[in-house]
């Protein structure tokens, strides 16, 4: 990316995102003040929405899980030096591959629905970042536009489908019939509620686990496993990854399928999890926030998970937030998004070169 | 003539579409032609649209409307160049923060403003660009055949559209033609070359950014005072992504760019039109599938099945001068 500036590796994985953040929410502070409101007020509220109740606290997990997929799909990427901006479409295709499973099967009992359906939603999206991954490798086309094409793409298709095929019949909004009890993943209160413990009630889902389990997978891929190690090797210097023998090509296309499994996941989390019907924009924002939070969480499954939660909290609160102080609306999130992804990203060299400069003073004056 | 009158108006609903589709597509090819890749067009054409409603609205006048826009979306701009050029961050991430920045703060200050749930008021008269008709356009309209032609595809529109075009002209004129335009697409090119004659890298891409920012200042103007009357949240709704894709169709070059925005429109235009309409023999036409086709266009052309697109050499590579 950027030139390389030295610092020591804890200070780069746990100050500069943190700082980022720091700033980003300085500057968004900045905002709601131009507008009339006070940010501390705000930011107590916030929290309070997000962290104040069991409730609040069941929403902002819930929220963080699609983060978690969406974020660990970017990392994914990130390691074979790709940038997947196509996990909005990969989110949808996974909703739609879900759909046509449950809809065809969910007169079965769960134990065949359920699996079936996380796979289907994890073919589905694999195959909308495989394509584009495929087109780089063969065809030369970057991977950057053709997701974003590919985004939209996947949008009007479902749109499509849900219009003239696989929409409930009589039903204005473009939306499918609900699926079966049996293509339900259950809530973490009834799951809990069935060992006699008693939570809350929330959107929190059994894909959170899924999710929890998901990051420890990618954390051994990619780094305690062959391919893992490949996939690093390539994003870190291709002409080793070809000396040694790795071929970036076949590396580039299974890393973006891995990836384009993990956006689809959110679907899981969604239309299993939550709607228990295919919808249009399920996946509303949540692929682009992934990549802020992949940043921030310097592309390792714990970070993203922190940083998921982060946004979470942001996402619950920020809600809570909009009706307190109607002034602010949930809008404010996208834009604290759009700053992480810029202070944390593209202008990180704005955080890191001064960091450098005063680790090295520091060291100078010990040594 | 049932048929005639149904095409002249799909063509001049068209060209009403294609608009700000030209701006932000000639924006896109001043930046990416200097080697800077912009996906922030889209980001850039919202913020702009807000910032001219929001102006506009509050002086009742199109043209400070118009320069509130521009001074807006060359903000965002100059975040992106310094970004990109000044602190040689990675470009596609500094675009998609510049669109989420732009979504965001429009519908948050909108909302906080307005109390419309992100809308500004609705604009009208001066605040507006309103259409231009052209002398004698109601009685040439009457004669049969090029009537409508001169009335609707001719006049009609607002002063913006004819923007446009002069856009073009001047684009494809000052990037083809000028030592400005040559050393700017030197610098997209090779820009080491460039630095070696003694011409800064710096300079040349900031200028272009500008331009981009300008450009796409103009088109969301268009969009909120033009096309519509005021601001709505997410107006521009893929279109700076649609201009992306024309950009990449027109390989880089201003007059094939403003052909395929215009083809782009024409599509937009069509696929509103058949939207229920039943065709005698086909059925209904799936609208989507023609609302697909510029996205799949470019993924087929940038494939390479259908000749080959071949990107500004050092577009999204930061310069690093060697020491």
């Amino acid at each position: 990316m950027s030139a390389p500036i030295e610092l020591p590796k804890w200070a780069d994985v746990s100050l500069v995102p943190v700082l980022a953040v720091i700033v980003a929410f300085l500057v968004a502070g900045l905002v709601v003040l131009g507008i009339g409101e006070s940010p501390v007020r705000a930011s107590i509220l916030l929290v309070q929405g997000a962290l104040g109740s069991g409730e609040g606290i069941g929403y902002t997990l819930y929220y963080a899980t699609n983060f978690i997929f969406t974020g660990l799909a970017v990392a994914v990427a990130f390691h074979a030096g790709l940038f997947n901006i196509g996990g909005e479409g990969q989110a949808t295709m996974g909703g739609l591959g879900a759909a046509l499973i449950c809809l065809k099967l969910d007169f079965l009992p769960w134990w065949i629905v359920l699996p079936l359906a996380i796979m289907g939603a994890m073919a589905f999206g694999a195959v909308w970042a495989f394509i584009p991954g495929w087109l780089q490798v063969k065809r030369g086309s970057h991977v950057v536009i053709t997701t974003i094409m590919f985004n939209f793409l996947a949008a009007t298709l479902v749109v499509y489908l849900l219009v003239n095929v696989i929409g409930k019949p009589g039903s204005m909004s473009p939306e499918t019939r609900v699926f079966e009890a049996s293509a339900h993943l259950p809530y973490l209160h009834e799951a809990l509620a069935a060992f006699g413990i008693t939570i809350p009630q929330s959107p929190l889902n059994l894909s959170f686990v899924i999710a929890l389990v998901a990051s420890f997978l990618v954390w051994l891929l990619i780094w305690h496993t062959k391919l893992g190690y490949a996939i690093r090797t390539v994003g870190h210097s291709p002409s080793a990854a070809t000396y040694a023998g790795i071929s970036i090509g076949k590396i580039t296309m299974i890393t973006m399928a891995i990836s384009g499994a993990l956006a689809g996941l959110l679907a899981v989390n969604e239309i299993l999890g939550v709607q228990g019907r295919l919808l249009l924009e399920f996946s509303s924002g949540y692929g682009f926030i992934g990549i802020a939070v992949a940043l921030m969480g310097r592309a390792h499954p714990l970070g993203i998970i922190l940083a998921a939660i982060l946004f979470g909290m942001l996402y619950q609160g920020g809600t809570e937030l909009s009706f307190e102080m109607p002034r602010v609306t949930r809008d404010m999130i996208v834009a604290i998004s759009g700053l992480v992804i810029l202070f944390a990203g593209a202008l990180d060299g704005l955080i890191r070169r001064p960091m450098a400069g005063a680790f090295a003073r520091l060291l100078k004056s010990e040594g | 003539m049932e048929i005639y009158a149904t095409l002249i108006a799909i063509t001049e609903s068209g060209l009403r579409l294609s608009v700000p589709l030209i701006f932000a597509c000639l924006a896109g090819l001043w930046s990416e032609r200097s080697g800077v890749v912009d996906i922030g067009l889209e980001g850039k054409m919202l913020a702009a649209a807000f910032a001219a409603a929001a102006a506009a609205s509050a002086t009742n006048s199109a043209v400070i409307g118009l320069a509130a826009g521009i001074i807006a979306s060359v903000g965002f701009a100059l975040i992106h160049g310094f970004a990109a050029i000044s602190q040689r961050g990675n470009q596609i991430v500094s675009g998609v923060a510049i669109n989420m920045l732009a979504a965001g703060l429009t519908a948050l200050v909108g909302n906080a403003w307005y109390a419309q749930g992100g809308r500004t008021p609705p604009l009208e008269g001066d605040a507006r660009f309103q259409p231009l008709t052209w002398p004698g356009a109601e009685i040439i309209d009457q004669i049969p055949v090029i009537g409508p032609l001169y009335a609707h595809i001719l006049s009609g529109h607002s002063a913006l559209a004819y923007c446009a075009l002069i856009a073009t002209i001047l684009s494809g004129f000052v990037l083809a033609r000028t030592r400005f335009g040559l050393r700017l697409r030197a610098v997209g090119e090779n820009p080491a070359a460039v630095d070696t004659a003694g011409v800064s890298v710096t300079k040349l891409r900031y200028a272009a950014v500008i331009i981009a920012g300008v450009l796409c200042g103009f088109g969301g103007a268009y969009l909120s005072l033009g096309q519509a009357a005021g601001f709505l949240t997410n107006m521009t709704a893929g279109k700076g992504f649609i201009a992306l894709a024309a950009l990449i169709f027109a390989k880089w070059r201003a007059w094939p760019a403003f052909w395929t925005c215009l083809l782009f429109g024409l599509l937009d235009a069509v696929a509103i039109r058949l939207q229920g309409v039943v065709v005698p023999g086909i059925g209904q036409i799936p609208v989507q599938a023609i609302q697909a086709l510029p996205y799949l266009m470019t993924v087929v052309l940038l494939a390479g099945f259908i000749g080959k697109a071949i990107p500004p050499k050092a577009s999204g590579l930061p310069y690093v001068k060697e020491r």
